[in-house]
C-alpha cells in the first residue's frame, strides 16, 4: 500500500487525497481545475482501505487530515497551505515544474549533514549539487570542504585534547618506570602543522568521495533568489544560477562576537585557534560553553597560562552537578576562572605573534571593573546560525527571528514544502556531527528512497572533551526533576579511581558516575553521566543500551569488564537520596 | 602418568561418596546446627570469596574468611585479595598501562612535545610502584573485612568433615572452624610443565593463554626482546579472526612468535642465561635459543589438592580437578558451595566470581532466588591493541545457527589519535555477529582497538537486553571516538 501510494505520488502531477463530503477538499479541487491542472483525486471515504491509506499518509507527511495535496512529488499540505502556496506563486511554479530543473537536489553547505545527505541522494540515483563556501573569519581564517567538525571543530579539537593528554601521560610515565630528561616542552607549531596536514587530507577525501558519487561540488556562496532558484557566487565574485526540485539547507553556525570595541579586530575564535601559526601564549577564554572549556583545557595542558571568564554558569543545558565537577577539575589543574564578569573593551598594547592585549571587564552583579593583559583572547560565547544571508526571505522560509534557527517538522521539512534543513541550524535539535550525518542520510532516503525512517533525536549521547572527559546520554538531573518530579526518581552515583591513576599518583575521589532512574517505570535509566578518562568510549555502548530500554536491574545483572572505568556502572549501589558517603577509601 | 592417575581418582571418588553419606547421617565430628562457630565460612580470600563474605556479613551473618598463599616454586607470595589483585588483572593492567605510556611517549613528539632521547625503562621502579598499589589494596581488603566484622584467618584450610575445616597457620599452629555453610573459593594457580626438564627450576609463571599474550605484549612494550612460543593457536576459545589480528599486531610491534613449537628442555648456561631447546612440530626439527627469563603460561590448575575435599565429600571433575557445582553453585554436598576459578566450566574472570559470590550470599541469607547468569559475559584481553568481546565468536555463531542464518557486519577503522603520529591501524577492526533474520539479533561483538574494555562494557549491556542490529544502528555516535565505529557498521561480510 505504501509503495502503491508513493508510486502514485511519483507518477502524477497533482494528487489530492480527499473525502467526497469535505468542503475544504472541494475548494482545493476547484482551485486546481481553475488553474487547468489535471488532478488525480482519491476519495478516501469511497475506497475500502481509506482509513489505512490515511495512516500511511500520516507516516509519510505527518498530516492525517484531508485534503492532503502533492504537486510534482512535493507535499504541499492541506487546504490552507495550498491556498497560501497559490498566493505566493509557489503552487504555479510547482505546477510548471517538470524535469526542467538543473538538479534533483541542491544542498547548501558542505558540512557533515549536507555531505551525508548529498552523497546518499546521489547513491539513490539523483542528480545532486553541493554548494560550500567558507566566509573568512574576521581574522582572515578560512578552510576547505567538510564543515565545522572537520576543519574547526571535533577533529582538531580532539587532536589538541589528545596532545594535552599526552602531556599528562608524559607526566605519569615516570611513575611507571620511564626515564628521560624531564624538561619536556611543547611546540605549538609542530602540533598545529601535523593537525592541519591531517585536516587537509580529510578535505581532499571529501572532495574525492563527492566526485566518486558524481555529486557536483561548487565552491561558491549560495543564496536563494526566487522559488527553486539559487545564485552561487564564487571567490572572484562570479555569479551562476542553478535550479533544483528540492533543497536542503545545511549551512551550520559560526562563532558569535561580543559586539564590543576591539572584539573583531583583536580577538580570535575557535575558527582561528586550530590553525593559529603561533603559540597563543597567555590566553583569556571568554565563555563557558563546551567549546570554551575544551579549548581552555587543552591550552592549559600545554602549559599555557589560561583564564576563563564566565558570565553565569558552566555548560548551560548540561547536568549542572557534572558541569561543576568539570570546572573544579580544571581549576585544580591550573585553569583560572573569573566568575560573573563580561568583557567591555579589548585594546591592543603590542603587535606581534602573539601580541599583547588589554581586556577591560565589568562585573555582572555590580559596578566593579577589572583589567587584564593577555597575549590572546579567545571568544567562545556561542554560535549563530548562518541563515540570515542566504535569501530565505525571498522564498518565504521561516526562521526564528531571535535565534536565526530554522523550525522544521519531524521530517526536517521547513514551512516551504520543497525546502528541508539539517544540522546545527535546526531549532531545538542537538548540535552534533553524528546527528547531522544521521538526519541528512535519513532525509535523502525518505526523499528519494521510499524510506519512512525518521531521525530520532531522543537519547543522543555526547561527550565533552575537557581535561577530564564528560560523557552523557539522556536527561540531566535538573531536566529529569522538572519532567518527572524528584520523588519519582532514584539517582545512583559513585566516585571512582581509575586503576591507571593509582600508580600515577593522580587524585582519588575525582572521577564520578551517575545514573538517573524512574522509580515508577522499572527503574528505567533516564540519564547517564560519567566524568572520567575515555568518557566518550565508555558512553557509546551505554547509549546503545538505553535505546533498548536500559534499567537499573539490567545494569546490576551485567558483568563488569575488569579493570575498566566502565564497569563502575554495573556495581552502583548508593542512592543520592540515602545521602551515604561515596568517597573511596583504600581501594 | 595418565591412566594411572585416572584409576586412582576413580577410587577416591567412591571413597568420598561413602564418607559424605556417613557425615550426613551423624554429623559425626562436626558441631550441631546452632553450635557451629559461623553461619558462613569462606575458604579463599580472592575476588569471589571476599564478595560473598562481605555480602553475607552485610546481611547480618557471622562470617569468617580463611586465606593462605602457598609460595610459588620461586618463593613468591602475597597478601589478601587473591589472584586478580595480587598476580592478575591489577598488576597486569598497570604494566600494560606502562607499555601504553611507552607508545604515547613515542607519539608525543608528533603532537609537539619535545622529548629528549634516550628514553629508557626501569623495571624495578615500575614493579615497585605496582607492588605498592597492590599492597594498598591488600590493606584495603583487610580493612573492609574488619569494617564488616568478618573474621579473617591467614591459615591454610583443609576439610575435617563436612561442617568443619582445620586451618594451619604459617608457624604450624592449628585452628578448627565450623560453619553451617561453607564456600570454596580457592581459585587456581599457574601450571608448570613438570615434564620439561628445567621448567620448575628456572621458569617463572603467569596464567593462561590470554595472559601469555598480555605479558608478552607489555614486556615488548617496555623495550624487552620477547618471544612467544605457541604449541598451536593463540587465544583458544576466542574468535579466531580476532586472535590472529591480535598476534599480527604484536608481531608488527616487535614480539617474535615461534608457532607450532613445544619446549623440551631448559638449561642454565655458565653465564646465567637460560638455554631453551624446542621441537618444531611441523618440521620435526629441533631449535635452541638463549633467554634471560622463561615465563610459563600453559594454563592454570584449581587449588583443590590440599583441601581434603574427600573428607567432606565434595565432587571434582576427574579431568580438571575442578569442583562440580549446579546452577546454585552448590557442590555434591548441599551446604558446601564453590565459586570462581575453582569451579568446573565457569569463565575465569574476576567480575563473574564477584557477582556469583554476592548472589550466592543473597540466596543463602537474603531470601533471594536470583541465579548467576553466565551467558554473554563480556571480557577484554589487554594485549597492546586491546581486544574486547561479548557473546559468541563467529565460529561459535556459525556452528550454532548455521552459516546461512548468520550475518557478520565488520569494518576496519583508524582511530583519530593514530593519524597525527602516523600509527599503523591495519589491525583496528570491529565486527558484530548477528542473526540474519530481521530484526537481526546481535549474537556477539568483537572490538580490537584502543580502550576496548571501556568500549565493550556498555555494548555488553545492550546485547544482554537483546539488542538488534537495527537498534544499534539507530544509536547516534559520539564523535570522534573509536566506539562510534560500532554504531556505523554497514558492511556485511556476505556483501563483500
Amino acid at each position: 500500500r505504501r509503495r502503491r501510494l508513493l508510486g502514485l505520488i511519483e507518477r502524477s502531477r497533482v494528487v489530492i487525497f480527499s473525502k467526497s463530503y469535505c468542503p475544504h477538499s472541494t475548494r482545493v479541487k476547484e482551485l486546481f481545475s481553475s488553474l487547468g491542472a489535471e488532478c488525480y483525486v482519491l476519495e478516501l471515504d469511497q475506497v475500502d482501505d481509506g482509513a489505512k491509506i490515511q495512516e500511511v499518509l500520516l507516516e509519510i507527511t505527518n498530516q492525517k487530515t484531508v485534503p492532503n495535496i502533492f504537486v510534482n512529488k512535493v507535499h504541499v499540505g492541506g487546504c490552507d497551505q495550498t491556498f497560501q502556496a497559490y498566493q505566493s506563486g509557489l503552487l504555479q511554479k510547482l505546477l510548471q515544474e517538470d524535469s526542467a530543473y538543473d538538479y534533483d537536489l541542491i544542498v547548501i553547505g558542505g558540512g557533515s549533514g549536507g555531505l551525508s545527505c548529498a552523497k546518499e541522494a546521489a547513491i539513490l540515483g539523483k542528480k545532486v549539487m553541493v554548494l560550500d563556501f567558507v566566509v573568512p573569519s574576521p581574522q582572515g581564517t578560512s578552510w576547505g570542504l567538510g564543515g565545522t567538525c572537520v576543519n574547526v571543530g571535533c577533529i582538531p579539537k580532539k587532536l589538541m585534547h589528545q596532545a594535552a593528554l599526552l602531556g599528562q601521560a608524559l607526566h605519569d610515565s615516570g611513575k611507571f618506570g620511564w626515564e628521560y630528561n624531564q624538561q619536556v616542552k611543547h611546540n605549538w607549531e609542530t602540533m598545529t602543522k601535523a593537525i592541519q596536514n591531517h585536516i587537509r587530507s580529510l578535505n581532499f577525501g571529501y572532495g574525492l568521495s563527492l566526485r566518486e558519487k558524481a555529486v557536483a561540488y561548487v565552491n561558491s556562496y549560495g543564496e536563494f533568489v526566487e522559488h527553486h532558484k539559487i545564485k552561487a557566487t564564487n571567490k572572484k565574485g562570479q555569479e551562476t544560477y542553478y535550479t533544483a526540485a528540492q533543497f536542503v539547507i545545511a549551512t551550520g553556525e559560526r562563532p558569535r562576537y561580543l559586539g564590543i570595541q576591539g572584539d573583531k579586530e583583536y580577538c580570535i575564535t575557535s575558527d582561528d585557534l586550530f590553525s593559529l601559526p603561533y603559540c597563543p601564549g597567555k590566553t583569556l577564554v571568554v565563555g563557558a560553553s563546551y567549546v570554551a572549556l575544551e579549548c581552555a583545557g587543552f591550552l592549559a595542558g600545554f602549559g599555557l597560562d589560561v583564564t576563563v571568564m564566565v558570565r553565569s554558569i558552566l555548560l548551560r543545558g548540561f547536568d549542572q552537578e557534572m558541569a561543576e565537577k568539570v570546572g573544579s577539575y580544571m581549576e585544580q589543574h591550573g585553569v583560572k576562572f573569573l566568575w560573573k564578569f563580561i568583557p567591555v573593551m579589548v585594546q591592543q598594547l603590542e603587535k606581534g605573534s602573539p601580541g599583547k592585549l588589554k581586556v577591560l571587564a565589568k562585573s555582572t552583579e555590580g559596578t566593579e571593573t577589572i583589567e587584564g593583559v593577555y597575549n590572546t583572547v579567545l571568544l567562545a560565547i556561542g554560535r549563530d546560525s548562518c541563515t540570515r544571508k542566504i535569501g530565505l526571505e525571498k522564498i518565504g522560509v521561516k526562521i526564528n527571528e531571535k535565534s536565526g534557527k530554522i523550525p522544521v517538522n519531524d521530517v526536517e521539512q521547513t514551512n516551504v514544502p520543497y525546502v528541508y534543513a539539517v544540522g546545527d541550524i535546526l531549532e531545538g535539535k542537538p548540535e552534533l556531527t553524528p546527528v547531522a550525518i544521521q538526519s541528512g542520510k535519513l532525509l535523502a532516503r525518505r526523499l528519494f528512497g521510499a524510506s519512512l525512517e525518521k531521525c530520532d533525536y531522543i537519547n543522543v549521547p555526547t561527550t565533552v572533551f575537557t581535561p577530564l572527559e564528560y560523557g552523557c546520554c539522556g536527561l540531566s538531573e535538573e531536566k529529569a526533576i522538572e519532567v518527572y518530579k524528584k520523588e519519582n526518581l532514584e539517582i545512583y552515583h559513585t566516585l571512582f579511581w581509575p586503576l591507571e591513576w593509582t600508580v600515577a599518583g593522580r587524585e582519588n575521589n575525582t572521577c564520578y558516575a551517575k545514573i538517573i532512574c524512574n522509580k515508577f517505570d522499572h527503574d528505567r535509566v533516564l540519564g547517564f553521566h560519567i566524568l572520567g578518562p575515555n568518557a566518550g568510549e565508555v558512553t557509546q555502548g551505554f547509549a546503545a543500551a538505553m535505546k533498548c530500554g536500559l534499567t537499573k536491574q539490567l545494569l546490576d545483572d551485567t558483568i563488569g569488564i575488569h579493570p575498566t572505568c566502565g564497569e563502575v556502572f554495573t556495581t552502583l549501589e548508593i542512592t543520592k537520596s540515602s545521602g551515604l558517603d561515596i568517597t573511596q577509601k583504600g581501594c | 602418568r595418565g591412566p594411572m592417575a585416572a584409576a586412582l581418582r576413580g577410587v577416591g571418588r567412591r571413597f568420598r561418596w561413602w564418607n559424605a553419606g556417613r557425615g550426613g547421617r551423624g554429623g559425626r565430628r562436626g558441631a550441631r546446627p546452632g553450635q557451629r562457630d559461623y553461619d558462613l565460612l569462606v575458604i579463599g580470600g580472592g575476588s569471589g570469596g571476599l564478595a560473598c563474605a562481605k555480602e553475607a556479613a552485610q546481611l547480618g551473618r557471622k562470617v569468617a574468611v580463611v586465606d593462605y598463599v602457598e609460595p610459588s616454586p620461586r618463593g613468591t607470595r602475597w597478601g589478601l585479595g587473591g589472584t586478580c589483585v595480587n598476580v592478575g588483572c591489577i598488576p597486569k593492567k598497570l604494566m600494560h598501562q606502562a607499555a601504553l605510556l611507552g607508545g604515547l611517549i613515542r607519539d608525543a613528539p608528533h603532537y609537539g612535545w619535545e622529548v629528549a632521547q634516550p628514553v629508557l625503562h626501569d623495571w624495578r621502579k615500575m614493579a615497585e610502584a605496582v607492588q605498592n598499589h597492590v599492597k594498598s589494596l591488600n590493606w584495603g581488603h583487610r580493612v573492609q573485612l574488619h569494617d564488616r566484622k568478618v573474621k579473617y584467618f591467614n591459615v591454610k584450610a583443609g576439610f575435617v568433615d563436612e561442617h568443619t575445616v582445620r586451618g594451619v597457620a604459617k608457624g604450624g599452629k592449628e585452628i578448627l572452624l565450623s560453619a553451617d555453610h561453607i564456600v570454596i573459593a580457592t581459585g587456581g594457580r599457574p601450571r608448570y610443565p613438570a615434564h620439561i626438564e628445567g621448567a620448575l627450576e628456572y621458569g617463572i609463571t603467569t596464567g593462561a593463554a590470554d595472559v601469555a599474550l598480555e605479558c608478552a605484549g607489555f614486556l615488548t612494550g617496555i623495550g624487552l626482546d620477547t618471544t612467544v612460543m605457541m604449541r598451536s593457536i593463540p587465544l583458544r576459545g576466542f574468535d579466531q579472526q580476532m586472535s590472529s589480528l591480535v598476534t599480527e599486531h604484536m608481531a608488527s610491534h616487535g614480539t617474535r612468535f615461534l608457532r607450532g613449537c613445544t619446549p623440551s628442555q631448559v638449561r642454565r648456561l655458565p653465564d646465567g642465561q637460560l638455554q631453551v631447546t624446542w621441537e618444531d612440530r611441523t618440521t620435526g626439527k629441533e631449535g635452541t635459543g638463549t633467554f634471560n627469563t622463561v615465563l610459563w603460561a600453559v594454563g592454570r590448575a584449581p587449588d583443590t589438592r590440599s583441601l581434603n575435599l574427600e573428607k567432606a565429600g565434595v565432587d571434582t571433575s576427574p579431568n580438571t580437578q575442578k569442583i562440580l557445582v549446579d546452577s546454585r553453585e552448590a557442590t555434591s554436598v548441599p551446604h558446601i558451595y564453590a565459586i570462581g576459578d575453582v569451579v568446573e566450566g565457569r569463565p575465569e574472570l574476576t567480575p563473574t566470581a564477584v557477582m556469583a559470590g554476592r548472589l550466592l550470599a543473597q540466596r543463602l541469607f537474603g531470601g533471594s532466588s536470583d541465579l548467576m547468569d553466565y551467558d554473554k559475559v563480556p571480557t577484554t584481553v589487554f594485549t597492546p591493541l586491546e581486544y574486547g568481546c561479548v557473546g559468541l565468536s563467529e565460529e561459535e555463531a556459525v556452528s550454532r545457527h548455521g552459516q546461512e542464518r548468520v550475518e557478520v557486519y565488520h569494518a576496519h577503522y583508524k582511530p583519530l589519535e593514530f593519524t597525527v603520529p602516523g600509527r599503523d591501524a591495519s589491525q583496528c577492526y570491529v565486527k558484530m555477529v548477528c542473526l540474519r533474520e530481521p530484526p537481526q539479533l546481535v549474537l556477539g561483538l568483537h572490538f580490537l582497538g584502543p580502550n576496548a574494555g571501556e568500549v565493550t562494557q556498555g555494548f555488553a549491556l545492550g546485547i544482554k537486553c537483546g539488542a538488534s542490529y537495527v537498534q544499534v544502528m539507530q544509536t547516534v555516535g559520539i564523535h570522534p571516538t573509536c566506539s562510534e565505529e560500532i554504531v556505523k557498521l554497514r558492511i556485511s561480510k556476505r556483501s563483500g
